[in-house]
C-alpha cells in the first residue's frame, strides 16, 4: 500500500479540538464534520487538500479528548497518513481503529518542509520526500497491531474472534 | 517479576501471574462507559459489526452529559439514539436529565465504579477513577464498541512515573494545584503512554475530591491512567456506595518505575495554566494585570462539593465584578441539591454569579458560555487549547475553584489567598 501527496506541516501537540472543534460535535456525519478540520489552526486546509496528501507533525499529535471524530475527519478529508514525531495514545489507538494510517518519524517530521511531495510505503515504512530526494524509515507496527490492520481493523477482528 | 499497582490490576484482568511494561494483553473489563458524544459513534460501529446484544447490561454505563438538555435538533437526535440503545439494551447505568451529572463525577458518586476494577470509556477523562484504586483508561468510540460486544480490550502494559506527595496542602491550594504543576513540570506528552502512581505520605492528606480532580487531569500530561493507593479515606467514600465487591491492589515496594517526581504539598501555590497548553503554568499572583470577561466552575475536573465549598467561601457576602460572567456548574445533582441545602446556591446569585444544571457545555466550548473574540476565562476545567472554550482568538486559563472565585471578585486573576472571607 502507498501513498504519495503534497504535505501538510503543523507544529507539536496538535490538539483533538483543533482537528475537529466539539462545536460541531452535535453530528457523526463524517463529510459534514471534515468540512472543519484543521479550521481554528488552518482555515484553508480543507479547501486545499487532495486525495492521498500528507499530513506532517512534531510530538504528541492529537492530544486532549477521546473523540474518534478526529481521525475520522482527516481520513475523509482526503489525507492518506499522518507522520508525526509521536502520537497521543487514545488518537494513536483510534487511528488505528478506524483504519487512517499513521506513521512515528522524528527524522521526517523535522526535514519535510510544507508543500513538499512525498511518497508513503507503508508495507515497508519507507517515507520519500520527492522534493529534497532523502528518505527516512519509520518506526513498524507491532506484529499484534499489523494483524489488526490486515484483519481490516478492531471490530473486524474482535468477530473474528467469537 | 515486581509490578506497579496499575500493572497488578491489568494482570488480574487478563488472567496472568504477572505482566511487564510493553505487553501487549487482552483485558478483561469491569465496566465500559461512553457519553453523548462518543456513544453513538460506538453504537454505529457494534451494530454495522453485526452485534446485537452487549456482553453484559449491568457492565456498560451510559451518560447523557455533554450537551443535555439538549442544547439543538441534533444533539437531541444523539441523545435519543442513546437513550433507545439503552433501553433496548436494558443498561442499567443510563443516565439521563434528571439523573445524569459530568460522567467522571458521577460514576465514582453512585458506586459504579471501584477499587480494583478495570475500565474503559469512551472520554479521555475516564482516567478521574484512579482516585479510586481503579485502572481507567480512555478510549474511543470503536473501543467502546468493542468492549461493549466482547467484555475485553486489548492494552499495551504501561510502565509508570512514580509521584511522591509529602507534606500537606495550605488553605486556598487544592488537588487542581497539585496537578496543574506536576503538568507544569513534565509536559502534556510529560506521562505520554505511563501510568502516574501518586503515592507517599502526602496523599493521606489529600481528600478523596483532590484525588478525583489530580486524576482527572492525567490524560493531560498525555498519561494512560492515574492512579491512587488506596487507604482509609478511599475505603469510607467506597462503603455504601459501590455496588460490585472491591479489591485493593498495592504496588510491589520493587516496582521499577521510570521515573520518580517527589511534590512537598507544603510548598504548592494556587496555580493557573495560560493559553493555550495546560503545562503553561504560573503562580495566581502573578496575573493580576490580566483581565478577564468570564469565570466557570464545575466539569469533570471541579464540579464536586468540595469544589462548591471553595467557591463560596470566597463568594459568600461579596459580589462579583461587574464586567465578569459567574458560571458555576455542580457536576451531579446530588451536589447541586448539597449547594442548595448548604446555602450555597443562594450566596452564588446573591454574589452575581448563575448556577447551571450539570452540563460539560461550557469547557468543551458546546454551549453554556462560550467566548467570544478576544474575551479571557478563568476556567476550573482541564483544556486551554486554541478555541476549546469558543473563538479562536479567546483565552482559557486553568486554575482551581478558589483561583476562580477569587478572579471573579476582582475582574483579574488573583491569588485567593488575598481574599478574605466573611464571618
Amino acid at each position: 500500500m502507498e501513498a504519495r501527496g503534497t504535505v501538510f506541516k503543523y507544529g507539536d501537540n496538535v490538539d483533538t479540538d483543533v482537528i475537529i472543534p466539539a462545536r460541531y460535535l452535535n453530528t457523526q456525519d463524517a463529510k459534514e464534520l471534515a468540512a472543519h478540520a484543521m479550521e481554528d489552526i488552518d482555515a484553508d486546509y480543507v479547501k486545499k487538500v487532495q486525495p492521498g496528501d500528507i499530513m506532517v507533525a512534531g510530538w504528541n499529535f492529537g492530544c486532549g479528548s477521546s473523540r474518534e471524530h478526529a481521525p475520522l475527519v482527516i481520513k475523509t478529508s482526503g489525507a492518506a497518513v499522518v507522520i508525526a514525531k509521536s502520537f497521543a495514545r487514545i488518537f494513536y489507538r483510534n487511528a488505528i481503529n478506524i483504519g487512517l494510517p499513521i506513521m512515528e518519524c522524528e527524522e521526517a517530521a523535522d526535514a519535510i518542509e510544507n508543500g513538499d511531495t512525498v511518497s508513503v510505503n507503508f508495507d515497508t515504512g519507507e517515507i520519500k520526500d520527492e522534493t529534497t530526494g532523502k528518505t527516512f524509515q519509520a518506526q513498524p507496527f507491532p506484529e499484534f497491531i499489523q494483524k489488526m490492520i490486515r484483519a481490516g481493523g478492531l471490530m473486524n477482528s474482535i468477530r473474528e474472534k467469537q | 517479576m515486581a509490578m506497579t499497582m496499575t500493572q497488578k490490576i491489568l494482570a488480574a484482568h487478563a488472567d496472568l501471574d504477572s505482566v511487564e511494561a510493553g505487553q501487549l494483553i487482552n483485558a478483561r473489563l469491569d465496566l465500559v462507559h461512553g457519553n453523548d458524544i462518543t456513544t453513538p459513534v460506538a453504537i454505529n460501529e457494534f451494530e454495522k459489526a453485526g452485534f446485537t446484544e452487549v456482553f453484559d447490561n449491568k457492565k456498560v454505563s451510559i451518560v447523557l452529559d455533554h450537551f443535555v438538555p439538549n442544547k439543538d435538533i441534533k444533539s437531541a437526535q444523539q441523545s435519543k439514539q442513546c437513550r433507545l440503545f439503552a433501553g433496548k439494551q436494558g443498561v442499567s447505568h443510563f443516565y439521563d436529565v434528571g439523573t445524569m451529572g459530568i460522567e467522571h463525577a458521577l460514576l465514582p458518586e453512585q458506586g459504579v465504579v471501584g477499587a480494583g476494577d478495570c475500565v474503559i470509556g469512551a472520554d479521555s477523562h475516564t482516567c478521574t477513577y484512579g482516585a479510586l484504586g481503579a485502572f481507567s483508561t480512555g478510549v474511543g468510540s470503536t473501543d467502546m464498541a468493542a468492549g461493549m460486544a466482547s467484555g475485553y480490550a486489548w492494552f499495551k502494559v504501561p510502565s509508570a512515573i512514580k509521584v511522591v506527595l509529602k507534606g500537606k496542602l495550605n488553605p486556598r491550594v487544592s488537588g487542581k494545584d497539585v496537578i496543574l504543576d506536576l503538568i507544569g513540570r513534565i509536559g502534556v506528552d510529560g506521562a505520554l503512554y505511563k501510568s502516574l502512581e501518586f503515592t507517599g505520605e502526602g496523599v493521606q492528606s489529600l481528600s478523596m475530591d483532590d484525588r478525583f480532580c489530580i486524576c482527572n487531569m492525567a490524560i493531560e500530561a498525555g498519561a494512560k491512567n492515574g492512579i491512587f493507593p488506596v487507604d482509609e479515606k478511599t475505603i469510607a467514600y467506597m462503603e455504601g456506595r459501590t455496588e460490585r465487591p472491591y479489591t485493593v491492589y498495592e504496588a510491589d515496594e520493587d516496582a521499577v518505575y521510570d521515573q520518580t517526581i517527589e511534590i512537598d504539598l507544603s510548598e504548592l501555590v494556587p496555580t493557573v495554566a495560560y493559553p493555550h497548553l495546560p503545562e503553561n503554568t504560573h503562580p495566581a499572583s502573578e496575573g493580576s494585570d490580566i483581565k478577564i470577561d468570564q469565570i466557570v466552575i464545575g466539569s469533570c475536573t471541579n464540579g464536586r462539593i468540595e469544589d462548591m465549598e471553595a467557591a463560596y467561601e470566597i463568594l459568600n457576602g461579596k459580589k462579583i465584578a461587574p464586567w465578569v460572567r459567574g458560571i458555576i456548574i455542580p457536576a451531579t445533582m446530588d451536589v447541586f441539591k448539597e449547594c442548595i441545602k448548604r446555602g450555597y446556591a443562594t450566596a452564588f446569585i446573591d454574589s452575581g454569579c448563575i448556577i447551571s444544571t450539570p452540563t460539560c457545555g461550557p469547557c468543551l466550548g458546546g454551549y453554556m458560555g462560550i467566548l467570544a473574540e478576544e474575551e479571557r476565562c478563568v476556567s476550573t476545567t482541564n483544556r486551554n487549547f486554541v478555541g476549546r472554550m469558543g473563538h479562536v482568538k479567546s483565552e482559557v486559563y486553568l486554575a482551581s475553584p478558589a483561583t476562580a472565585a477569587a478572579s471573579a471578585l476582582t475582574g483579574y486573576i488573583t491569588d485567593p489567598r488575598t481574599i478574605k472571607e466573611e464571618n
